[in-house]
């Protein structure tokens, strides 16, 4: 009884997000069916925005600590989900304005449902558990993806989505069946124990394998990323800004987790002279493909959105290496590096999200003299744009230089700097792509059939303008963020 | 105080930016008082360096903790080398503004963007830690993608992009050294003077010093990475090429001597020979290729890639009087190349709305705008060397420094003043003082030369002619700086 309690108790924040869900569906089907289609549009959205915020509260005020069975909350668990609310929140907003569907209550319940996955990912140490997480954030993308039911490309999308998104989980589900198989257990700190003296069994790399290729896919990761530039592109904007924020965000935090507890003796190393297996050497081949293969294709991308889902593709690669750096810096890194840019890519979407409502796809001749149309909208762009290239003194560099100089002091020191070079190289390339859509805003003349004043709702405006001040914030002191992160490590590894 | 020098560049970027209405007036008003606080700052602190006879020690002028995690600080510091290019950033910063009175459209922005780059560049100059060095070095290179995309003529996308990368490729292998040194020395802080006092192991140094200086000189127009140097120039508007030319390109300069010469010496040992080979051939071909345009702003264009190559020779000749020379040669080409790209850009192009050579020629110039005329007579002195200004005397202790290293060189690099001398006088008479025909057609927009550019000029020609006159001037402030501990180790690794 007492288990029961103690798990309800951590399980409450979740438990709130879901209940706002059904209270959304009730009174959008029950009460407002008839009322007009803004009035639905808001009331749907105001509920949305309430819950996450009491769950923020709740998470904020209440720091539980429990342990049991499948679950783990600890202080990380719960800021993270306070984050990932938070993220959820401005989603949300931004989707306000967006006239994706007329069904605003349903669209909000399947994104609360796909938080309520999010929040689950990050608080379950348990194979099953996370698969089930996983699964139930999936399944709600695929919904959402889809959700624009006027657009070919939105139900293309998610069909891409669903079958690309099937296939890995059933990978993932065969790599921790055989792990199961292997360790007689599916408790991630277990597992490790258990899986002592193992590594050496091809079996076990196979276990390994099969059960990264899930992650991979979620994180959007080449050669697993073939999906994300026809999502990005097909969803609603605010649903790939949620694939591309909180979703990554979880996923990366639940890798790194399920590495660092359950796999930490099956390490390997990646160094160009002393070769071991393990997963070191997959990430290194994934994180290098990613950031060549992103960044490459985005040069050449004309929407706007596809070129952000590159980007993410090259963004996951930098991400990857904090995973490769020692156990002090690898994650406070991968978290600074992927919240950072949650918050950038978020806002980013937000803004494409504003252009795009004025009717046409989000491409790039449509930023076309942007900056005389919505100077302030104009500015925040550039603050995203160029912290995802990396430009100080915003949170997007000082997430790649953490990030860079965590790997370069991975023990053997300097032995990973080819990758370091590789990475900052790429990242000198992704300028090139992130400056066409600054010339098109600042430089280009506006189109003359274009209205000399784009003006984005305020919603949307101070959602932004927030987004845009927390990347500066981040970027000029990043103590702010990073003293948490590492404080939270102290007390609490996981 | 010194500090406030960055401040108040963002600070004045940042009114400018929120600044309502398009109205060019008050927009220029307030850019100038930004960059005349900025000059009047940097002078009490050359003064005040000087009253105390501080140059040769990196005097704190602001440090505390930024990013605990790392070791990294937000640690200012100025000694004689950096309040030199402190004082050339600020006197170009004005003479810029006071060229580009003229900017009619979208002229807030223009000025918010100038001020961040000269936010950026004085930063640079006065970091200590050297992840604030680098991040005030990034700074300035985003505005100027954008001063040359918005506002550039001739081909200013592709100048503007390939400057910006160019740039960032540079800064991205001085990246790459940075985090290596970093997390050789420990992993403990990125504080210059700190990272100075450890060993690196040779082979260490060997690959770490080129990587970091190449970083750096690329933005200091080494050849053969100077391409950059001449588009972007050309494309840039002229208080962009101004700064481009003036200060920009100081910064590489700047960072190979402060960053990758004092952290390896024992690398710039290895490499001393060869990168002044790179540097000669840069004098000579900068020149040479000078000599053939029909471009006016490309011979400038070319000319800073050979009065940098000076730059650069001084700086490997390790010896006291060529480094010295190396920095006085710095100040001294921001502030002529300033000079020249200003009667280029703006007394010249805004009024004929053309820089061919060959169409400037029949129209007499001298006659219609004999100010413009006077001032690049002078310039061009200044930049041929000719004793009485700064180039002179700057250009000469290089060329000593050279003789005693490698005479060879130094003997090339004479080869290459001649070459200057023979390019600066062939477009002074190509565009000034051509035999024209009699009637020279008229140029409907050729009003006067303006007040501020008069103002401008000569800010601009005073500071070479007093240099010039009196170098001790800012040689107090150098060689102090010189015989620092901080340089200690580079004095050990070559020779004296």
């Amino acid at each position: 009884m007492n288990l029961y309690l103690e798990c309800l108790t951590g399980l409450t924040p979740e438990g709130m997000v879901i209940a706002t869900a059904l209270i959304v569906l009730l009174v959008d089907l029950a009460v407002v069916q008839e009322k007009p289609q803004t009035y639905r549009t808001a009331l749907a959205g105001a509920i949305t925005c309430l819950g996450c915020s009491m769950a923020m509260n709740w998470v904020a005020l209440m720091p539980a600590s429990v342990h049991v069975a499948m679950l783990a909350v600890s202080p990380m668990t719960q800021w993270l989900k306070l984050l990932l609310l938070l993220m959820t929140f401005f989603v949300a907003v931004l989707s306000w304005h967006q006239r994706i569907t007329r069904h605003a209550g349903e669209y909000l319940a399947v994104l609360l449902l796909g938080a309520s996955g999010l929040m689950l990912l990050v608080s379950s140490d348990n194979l099953l558990m996370i698969f089930i997480a996983l699964e139930l954030l999936s399944i709600s993308l695929y919904a959402l993806t889809a959700f624009d039911k006027e657009s070919r490309a939105s139900s293309e999308a998610a069909l891409k989505y669903l079958l690309f998104g099937g296939t890995s989980a059933a990978f993932t589900l065969f790599g921790i069946s055989l792990i199961y198989g292997l360790a007689g257990d599916i408790q991630l700190n277990f597992i490790a124990a258990r899986l002592r003296g193992l590594p050496g069994e091809p079996l076990f790399y196979v276990a390994l394998v099969m059960t990264l290729v899930g992650f991979a896919f979620k994180l959007a990761a080449a050669p697993f990323h073939l999906w994300a530039p026809d999502v990005y592109q097909g969803a609603p904007t605010p649903v790939a800004s949620f694939i591309a924020s909180g979703s990554k965000v979880a996923s990366f935090f639940v890798l790194a987790r399920i590495l660092l507890t359950a796999f930490p003796g099956a390490r390997g190393t990646a160094s160009l002279d002393g070769f071991v297996p393990g997963w070191a050497p997959i990430f290194v081949v994934l994180a290098v493909v990613s950031m060549i293969a992103g960044n490459v294709a985005a040069i050449v991308q004309t929407n706007v959105k596809r070129l952000l889902a590159y980007s993410a593709v090259a963004h996951a690669g930098y991400a990857l290496l904090a995973l490769l750096a020692d156990q002090r810096h690898a994650l406070s890194a991968l978290l600074f590096y992927t919240i950072t840019y949650a918050f950038t890519v978020l806002g980013a979407f937000a803004v494409v999200g504003v252009v795009e409502n004025s009717g046409r796809p989000a491409s790039l001749g449509e930023f076309a003299g942007l900056s005389r149309r919505a100077p302030l909208l104009s500015f925040c762009m550039l603050i995203f744009m160029l912290s995802l290239a990396g430009i100080p003194p915003l949170s997007g560099f000082f997430g790649k230089f953490y990030v860079f100089t965590a790997a370069a002091s991975a023990p053997p020191q300097l032995s990973l700097l080819w990758l370091v070079v590789l990475a900052v190289a790429a990242s000198a390339v992704s300028l090139y792509y992130y400056l066409q859509v600054l010339k098109q805003i600042y430089a280009v003349a506006p189109p003359q059939s274009a209205s000399p004043w784009l003006r984005p709702p305020l919603s949307a405006q101070v959602a932004i303008v927030t987004l845009a001040v927390i990347v500066v914030a981040l970027g000029c002191a990043p103590d702010l963020l990073l003293g948490k992160i590492t404080a939270l490590l102290k007390s609490h590894p996981f | 105080m010194l500090a406030w020098t960055i401040y108040i560049s963002f600070l004045g970027a940042a009114l400018l930016m929120v600044l309502p209405g398009e109205n060019p007036r008050p927009a220029r008003v307030i850019a100038l008082l930004t960059a005349l606080a900025g000059l009047i700052i940097a002078a009490i602190a050359v003064i005040d360096c000087n009253r105390h006879s501080a140059a040769g020690v990196l005097t704190d002028v602001a440090n505390a903790s930024w990013i605990a995690e790392l070791g990294i600080r937000y640690h200012l510091a100025a000694d004689g080398i950096s309040l030199v290019l402190a004082l050339l950033t600020a006197i170009a910063a004005v003479a810029g503004i006071l060229f580009s009175w003229n900017i009619e459209t979208r002229t807030r922005e223009f000025f918010a963007l100038y001020l961040a780059l000269i936010g950026g560049v004085y930063g640079v100059f006065l970091s200590v830690d050297l992840f604030l060095l680098f991040v005030f070095y990034e700074i300035a290179i985003i505005p100027k993608y954008f001063l040359i995309a918005i506002w550039g003529s001739t081909n200013r996308e592709y100048g503007a992009m390939k400057l910006a990368l160019y740039s960032f490729v540079g800064s991205a292998m001085v990246l790459v050294g940075l985090i290596a040194a970093y997390v050789v020395a420990g992993g403990k802080t990125f504080d210059l003077v700190g990272l100075a006092k450890y060993p690196y192991p040779a082979s260490f140094q060997n690959w770490a010093f080129i990587v970091v200086f190449v970083g750096f000189a690329i933005l200091a127009g080494l050849w053969p990475f100077h391409t950059w140097a001449p588009t972007g120039h050309v494309a840039a508007p002229t208080a962009a090429s101004m700064l481009l030319a003036g200060v920009v390109m100081k910064l590489g300069a700047y960072g190979a001597l402060r960053v990758a010469m004092t952290l390896f010496p024992v690398g710039l040992h290895t490499w001393q020979n060869t990168i002044a080979v790179l540097a000669v051939i840069g004098i000579v071909y900068g020149a040479l290729v000078a000599l053939v345009q029909q471009d006016f702003k490309f011979v400038i264009g070319y000319s800073s890639v050979s009065h940098m190559g000076f730059v650069l020779l001084g700086l490997m000749t390790l010896s006291q009087i060529g480094l010295s020379g190396a920095v006085l040669q710095m100040f001294s080409h921001g502030i002529i190349a300033g000079l020249l790209f200003a009667v280029v850009g703006r007394m010249v192009y805004d009024r004929t709305h053309t820089r061919d050579l060959a169409k400037l020629q029949p129209m007499n110039l001298n006659r219609v705008i004999p100010f413009a005329a006077a001032t690049f007579v002078v310039g061009c002195a200044a930049s041929m060397g000719l004793p009485g200004f700064s180039g002179f005397i700057a250009e000469l202790q290089i060329i000593v420094g050279a003789w005693k290293t490698f005479p060879i060189f130094a003997v090339i690099a004479a080869v290459g003043i001649l070459a200057g001398v023979a390019y600066t006088l062939r477009v002074l008479v190509k565009a000034f003082f051509a035999e024209g025909i009699a009637a020279p057609p008229k140029l409907p927009d050729c009003d006067r030369i303006s007040l501020p550019e008069r103002a401008g000029a000569v800010l601009l020609l005073v500071c070479t002619l007093v240099i010039g006159l009196f170098p001790r001037l800012l040689l107090e402030l150098i060689t102090p700086s010189l015989n620092s501990p901080l340089m200690k180790p580079l004095w050990k690794a070559g020779l004296r």
